[in-house]
């Protein structure tokens, strides 16, 4: 029943996609600059220009480009990107395991810190505790990512020399696991090679504590405001009333009710920080899928720009989907259906 | 890219893979003189320099890689260090060479010398790597046009050792050319065995593989992350490189590859910025070299009215406030092209131009022209190189408030810059920071003040420059017309100002731990001389 509600969901997200796709094609093509003048070099003249602008086929008229770029993606070639000169697919199954390893690293970290700091602060209201939740938050969210990152690298590589140098995601005297998942620790792990697996880990440290200061806020915030509404619901009431250990209580009957806008703040974060975490990525050399965007994006590289956009919406797709059926997980009032 | 296995890498260095998963080993390991650590803000995007859209930062691995028939020697730099030689051409792959007596005809003899496959170079890879810089099109084709070279058929392998180029008409230009990274020596029988019907000069096998006689070749390539170099052994152009392994790791962030480099894991960050490069100076050895025939400039375009008024041109000349400029966008680091010349020789270039900041002149200048209440223009600059071109825009506007004209300030995104400035030729008052790879006037002024030319941003014509040019860019330099003809160039370009010199600018590279690095035209990194320290 559910995997063929999964299905009708899959089958939703089609016109999505073909929406991004077109969307995504006029876009780039409304971008300033010229890709051509862009990449015939520094002292190219008017012939070898036309010459590279005829190589990318960006001489045709738009139409019978755009019917060229959906015919090459229906047969899965996404283009090659002219700034790093590989085929798209292939920098984006390199790049965005490293970026999703991160966030999700990070985003780990940050719910270990700021659930339990929000159920803290929501069951004191008012208490230092409150207090000490709402200065972390605020400071987590006011300092912007590239400054916390440039202060970790200062006073954890620089000054006291405990952090590995932040230069990307394995120092260079590591060998790359063999790709299986993308993921370094995973692949590291499944190949057994644990020095490796350490190399990752610490690599990972300072960029994903940087990432976590910042998606701490709205984590803690709204789980402080979810838990101190299902406190003061009817069935806590009750719950007190009934004598019910207090563990029980906040833990069992409040956080599980409390749980739903968390997780959706959490897909919503997770959105956020994956193309957000630019300046992250420039700063710890992270070979990520933003920097690679932005980088795409200055030099007119269509092909990797619309790969990078048509990426992220398979993945958004893909994690709404999880949410939802996370949804049904936490709170079995709701069916999938229903959603 | 050669497909490196875990094992393989190991077996690269016996003594490397016992140190290999002890990362606090690292720094003394790189440090003991086996590996080298660079690190830059770049991608290298192709290792194909002849392939459409490789990047300026892969050129680097043309140079490291593969063998040209010539090089420059080299000579102390003010900026320290070593900088190439422009009036030394030195043997590389050729043993020797000649000129016939009309100067058409160069012959190379190829000294003894195997790509790293182990076969041996000959002529006939010399002529299919000529044949194959001027085919692809793109701006080798265009680089290798400014030797002289446009045809396969002017390439002529003679036998095995002896290559023969014919030229269309004498060019002291031909022969430094050769010394540009374009013309490199590919292994040509490996190439064809990759070659398809589509793609005859095999650019999608040499995209991803370095198959010359070159010094090193790239063991491991990580477009965005990293690219590993390992020495041949074998190279015969040249003395064999100190490191055996060369890491460049693409670091985006200008303050974190400060950091690197400041605690000795890395021992070379390339071209950092000129703030840095002041205050890293007394803590390492710091290059700031003037980049040869390179000068940074405001255009003022013949196309906006009021700038075909010569006094306007001179009025906006004299209220430059050139020293504020180079303090503020290059931290003193270059060298300064305003004032009088008194040192360079008459026909140096870039040289001083005669003008300082002078707001009485200015204004003088001002109300002589047809324009005595000033006007209004905007001043275009690139969002891709504001670290210099904002605190040069900001203080001429300030400048320029003062006698009367009016700027605002128009930001021009990264792509577009190229096709605004240079193609379209569109931007009224703008910068321009043009150097060229052949270090003769002569040549700047080719590109740079010929009516039509990609780096003659201003619209300038002027007919006595056009047969000037014309008539010295291929005489040499100890032709008697020579220094009469460049002088006279000097002076109208002066007098005229279609392009204003602010300052020629340097390239800062820092070291810690190497040392005997050396400064080239073209503005990569050259790992071969480089020494631990």
């Amino acid at each position: 029943m559910r995997a063929r509600l999964v299905g009708a969901r899959l089958l939703q997200a089609i016109p999505v996609v073909i929406g991004v796709v077109v969307i995504t094609f006029v876009l780039t093509r409304a971008l300033p600059g010229d890709p051509a003048v862009y990449f015939a070099g520094d002292a190219a003249d008017e012939a070898s220009i036309q010459q590279v602008r005829e190589q990318l086929g960006l001489d045709a008229p738009l139409p019978q480009q755009f019917i060229r770029y959906v015919g090459d993606l229906l047969r899965g070639d996404w283009g090659n990107s002219l700034s790093t000169g590989q085929p798209v697919l292939s920098d984006l199954a390199r790049r965005l395991p490293a970026s999703l390893e991160l966030t999700l690293i990070a985003l780990l970290l940050s719910c270990a810190i700021a659930i339990p700091l929000g159920v803290m602060a929501a069951t004191r209201p008012g208490s230092w505790r409150d207090h000490l939740c709402r200065v972390l938050v605020t400071a987590g969210v006011s300092l912007p990512t590239f400054f916390t990152g440039i202060l970790l690298i200062y006073v954890f590589y620089y000054l006291l020399d405990i952090a590995p140098s932040p230069l990307g995601r394995l120092d260079f005297l590591y060998i790359e696991p063999a790709p299986v998942t993308g993921f370094y620790l995973i692949d590291s792990a499944l190949a057994g090679d644990w020095d490796t697996f350490g190399g990752a880990a610490r690599q990972l440290v300072l960029p994903a504590i940087t990432m976590a200061i910042f998606t701490l806020a709205p984590i803690a915030r709204m789980t402080r405001a979810a838990m101190l509404q299902a406190l003061s619901s009817d069935f806590i009431r009750t719950a007190r009333a009934a004598g019910l250990p207090r563990g029980r209580i906040v833990y069992g009957y409040a956080l599980r009710n409390a749980l739903l806008p968390v997780v959706t703040t959490l897909g919503m974060v997770f959105s956020f920080a994956l193309g957000a975490n630019v300046l992250v990525e420039k700063v710890f050399a992270w070979p990520g899928i933003g920097s690679y965007a932005v980088d795409a994006l200055v030099a007119s590289d269509y092909a990797a720009v619309q790969g990078f956009v048509l990426a992220m919406a398979l993945l958004f797709v893909t994690l709404n989907l999880i949410i939802d059926l996370l949804y049904a997980v936490i709170d079995p009032r709701i069916g999938f259906d229903a959603t | 890219m050669t497909d490196v296995s875990r094992r393989h890498f190991l077996q690269l260095g016996a003594a490397t893979a016992s140190a290999l998963p002890f990362l606090r080993a690292l720094p003394a390991h790189a440090q003991s003189g086996d590996v080298l650590v660079a690190v830059n803000g770049q991608t290298i995007n192709s290792l194909d320099l002849h392939r459409t859209g490789t990047n300026r930062p892969s050129y680097q691995v043309a140079i490291n890689c593969y063998d040209r028939l010539v090089s420059f020697g080299t000579k102390p730099s003010m900026g320290g260090g070593l900088e190439f030689d422009y009036s030394k051409v030195e043997p590389e792959l050729a043993e020797s060479w000649t000129v016939s007596d009309d100067g058409l005809i160069l012959t190379f003899t190829l000294r003894d010398a195997t790509f790293q496959d182990g076969s041996p170079v000959t002529a006939a890879d010399v002529k299919w790597s000529f044949d194959r810089a001027v085919s692809l099109g793109g701006f080798p084709a265009v680089q290798m046009k400014a030797g002289g070279f446009t045809r396969p058929d002017q390439f002529a392998a003679l036998d095995d050792k002896t290559f023969q180029i014919t030229l269309d008409a004498p060019s002291k230009l031909a022969i430094p050319d050769l010394a540009v990274p374009i013309p490199f020596v590919i292994n040509s029988k490996l190439a064809m065995a990759n070659a398809t019907d589509d793609d005859p000069w095999a650019t999608e096998y040499l995209h991803l593989n370095t198959i010359g006689s070159g010094a090193f070749k790239v063991a491991r390539w990580v477009p965005g992350e990293q690219l590993i170099y390992e020495r041949n052994n074998d190279w015969a152009s040249g003395p064999v490189p100190a490191y055996k392994r060369v890491v460049i790791r693409e670091v985006p962030s200008a303050a974190t590859r400060r950091a690197v480099i400041e605690r000795g894991d890395a021992q070379i960050s390339f071209n950092i910025p000129s703030k840095d490069a002041l205050e890293m100076s007394d803590k390492m050895e710091v290059n700031s070299t003037p980049i040869a025939n390179c000068i940074n400039c405001v255009g003022l375009n013949t196309k906006f009215e009021p700038f075909q008024d010569s006094d306007v041109r001179k009025a906006v000349a004299y209220a430059i406030p050139y020293e504020a400029i180079f303090q503020a966008a290059a931290f003193g680091r270059g060298a300064p092209l305003w004032g009088e010349e008194t040192e360079r020789s008459e026909i140096a270039w870039p040289r001083r131009t005669g003008y300082v900041e002078d707001l009485d002149l200015a204004r003088a200048h001002l109300a002589k022209s047809g324009y005595p209440d000033g006007f209004e223009v905007p001043f275009s600059i690139s969002l891709n190189q504001l670290d210099w071109m904002e605190p040069t825009a900001l203080l001429i506007q300030e400048n320029l408030a003062k006698i009367g004209i009016t700027v605002t300030i128009d930001k021009i995104p990264g792509a577009d810059w190229r096709t605004a400035s240079l193609v379209e030729k569109r931007l009224a008052f703008h910068l321009e920071g043009f150097g060229g790879w052949l270090d003769t006037p002569d040549y700047y002024f080719f590109w740079a003040y010929k009516d039509g030319h990609l780096f003659n941003s201003s619209n300038y014509r002027n007919d006595e420059i056009e047969t000037l040019v014309d008539n010295t860019l291929h005489i040499p330099v100890d032709d008697p017309a020579y220094a009469p003809n460049v002088k006279r160039m000097f002076e109208i370009a002066l007098d005229e100002l279609p392009r204003i010199p602010l300052w020629q600018p340097a390239l800062n590279v820092a070291l810690n731990g190497a040392s005997d690095y050396e400064f080239w035209f073209h503005r990569q990194l050259d790992v071969r001389p480089i020494k631990p320290a």
